[in-house]
């Protein structure tokens, strides 16, 4: 029973954690159309930004998350004027892959060559670092704080999505970007919002996921093609689809390591296979 | 017969070269050849039929895994372990090309990425038949032929890697202006035009993965029998990644184009890399945006176009 529910948590902070960081990259490939292995990188300078914060400049953790999202949403305007406006919705996978992975590699170089090439910790304040007892058994803090910081990430965007006027745009542009251009939508503005988006939800993730996914010099390459999984698995561009098979896939890996820790990501991979076989465009995908 | 013949002298070049300019460091391009017929093996699906795949190295790794332990076991000729390998490289490719050219776009992608995730993980766990992460060693072939011995220098092992790469790039120029290599460009050009002429697409295509397969098998165990020892990073994701950024340095859809892509990006890495590794990242991140940015087709179609443009203008001047 303990073991059930060690499992249990584990699998859901993990989960959201995977949640927070693929969704903008779900959004973005539903939108966009861009296979991006970039969007790792984008969570690694995050959490390279926020160690930096809070180790050399002192701030406060909520400080060191703002400062994180908004330089990396900073860092990415570059690269999304000049190198992914020229991807957009273009369907040539071979084309985006080799691209994003350059932007991979580029920002691995630099980012290490910038703060040296060593493991940076993003130390957790005294509120969340704890233990907290929620009466029948004693829990850390921290993977409540990361499931609660999943849980608000999804309702607020399914209310930007669902509810707000840049939301019925976004979705319009979805649909049919072309008619949309034609009804007077910004597309391309729209483009830039939502990549500013999943960048800032990307690096976020990366923050506040570090206890799980520590952030080291080859995090972006570690994680390159997790995050491209999950997306995959759920249906790009579903809010719905990328939080269940987050879930799934965090519960899948870590019933897999908790039971039978040799075979490493054996288990997510063959999960991977089975979903992917069965549900070609995800488990809420929808055709283009 | 033009192509095969300039084949065989192109690479005999290039072994004279690399000879000249690495003469202590053979075991460096005997290592360089085997991923060079990754890369070669890697242009039959992704160059000739357009299958984006990120799991190459799955084929060449269980390969070499595979005649390692049959080395062990008591086959040692390398020339019955090369068809070993190309054996196994062939029913791998039968396997992995069903599973992933099934569909196409991003599920291919991703199921490219767990076939390959699925066995590098099932690598490391078996560690009886693999080694685990201690990699498996003492590979020890008998003299090729019953003649030339396995020598420290690795002299023996170039030249056999050489030669095996010669006559492989040379049946593969023949292979690819086949009717068979023609429909696969066909397919990847229009999969439903070709549908509609009446060509089976999905057979075609794991058929096309079982030559590559076996052509990576080739490669794989060459990677074996030359070094001794087989890792995990034969099987890694990062061995697939790298295949397929070289490919494209080179030019993808064009043999020779993966060729010089191997050949170049290996001794670059060798040199900038021995120096520090995040400068070689840095360097191959920007190569590779501003090739997809100014030269989309790679190196060796923007070195044809440049050359063709520039004896234009003396033509015209």
């Amino acid at each position: 029973m303990q073991t059930i529910l060690s499992i249990g948590l584990d699998g859901l902070s993990y989960g959201m954690v995977l949640f927070i960081i693929s969704i903008g990259l779900s959004i973005m490939m539903g939108l966009m159309r861009v296979v991006n292995l970039a969007h790792g990188a984008f969570a690694m300078i995050g959490g390279y930004l926020a160690s930096y914060a809070l180790r050399d400049l002192g701030v406060h953790y909520s400080v060191a998350i703002l400062i994180a999202v908004a330089g990396t949403v900073l860092i990415s305007i570059p690269f999304e004027r000049l190198l992914y406006q020229r991807i957009y919705r273009k369907s040539d996978e071979l084309t985006q892959l080799l691209l994003t992975i350059g932007i991979t590699f580029l920002i691995i170089g630099v980012a290490n060559f910038t703060f040296g090439p060593t493991l940076k910790p993003i130390p957790l304040p005294p509120g969340l670092s704890g233990p907290l007892d929620i009466g029948f058994r004693v829990i850390p803090t921290h993977r409540v704080f990361v499931i609660a910081c999943g849980a608000v990430t999804a309702l607020a965007l399914w209310v930007l999505i669902d509810r707000t006027e840049f939301g019925i745009r976004l979705r319009a542009a979805v649909d049919n970007s072309d008619m949309a251009d034609a009804l007077g939508i910004r597309t391309e503005w729209i483009y830039a919002a939502t990549f500013a988006l999943a960048v800032g939800l990307g690096a976020f993730g990366g923050v506040v996921g570090a206890e799980l996914l520590p952030i080291e010099p080859f995090y972006a390459l570690r994680y390159m093609v997790t995050f491209l999984v999950v997306v995959s698995v759920g249906g790009a561009g579903s809010i719905a689809g990328a939080l269940a098979a987050s879930l799934l896939l965090g519960l899948a890996d870590t019933t897999g390591k908790y039971l039978a820790p040799e075979f490493g990501e054996f288990f997510f991979y063959l999960a991977v296979i089975l979903i992917v076989l069965l549900f070609p465009r995800g488990l809420f995908g929808r055709a283009h | 017969m033009m192509p095969e013949f300039l084949g065989i002298v192109a690479i005999a070049l290039l072994g004279v070269a690399g000879y000249l300019l690495f003469p202590d460091d053979l075991a460096f391009l005997t290592r360089l050849i085997a991923i060079t017929l990754l890369v070669l093996s890697l242009d039959l699906v992704t160059g000739y039929c357009g299958v984006a795949t990120l799991g190459q190295a799955a084929l060449f790794g269980v390969s070499a895994y595979v005649v390692g332990n049959v080395c062990l076991a008591g086959i040692t000729d390398p020339l019955l372990l090369l068809v070993v390998g190309l054996l196994v490289g062939g029913v791998m490719g039968l396997v992995s090309g069903a599973l992933i050219t099934r569909f196409r776009g991003l599920p291919q992608l991703v199921l490219s990425i767990a076939f390959g995730q699925l066995v590098a993980a099932l690598s490391n766990k078996l560690s009886s038949f693999t080694g685990g992460s201690d990699g498996l060693s003492g590979i020890s072939p008998t003299p090729v032929l019953g003649i030339f011995n396995f020598d420290m220098y690795s002299r023996t092992a170039f030249i056999f890697s050489l030669t095996i790469l010669a006559v492989v790039f040379v049946l593969l120029l023949r292979f690819v202006r086949s009717p068979f290599g023609l429909l696969c460009r066909g397919i990847r050009d229009d999969d439903l035009r070709a549908q509609m002429i009446g060509a089976a697409v999905y057979p075609r295509l794991v058929l096309m993965y079982a030559v590559s397969g076996a052509v990576a098998g080739i490669g794989g165990a060459l990677n074996a029998i030359t070094t001794g020892v087989v890792g995990l990073d034969s099987v890694s994701f990062e061995r697939s990644a790298e295949a397929l950024v070289m490919l494209v340095l080179g030019g993808a859809g064009n043999l020779w184009g993966a060729l010089f892509g191997a050949v170049l990006f290996q001794i670059f890495e060798h040199i900038v890399s021995a120096t520090n590794p995040f400068h070689w990242m840095t360097l191959v991140g920007l190569l590779l945006i501003l090739i997809v940015v100014f030269a989309p087709r790679g190196l060796s179609h923007a070195v044809v176009v440049g050359w063709s443009k520039l004896t234009r203008r003396e033509a015209e001047a």
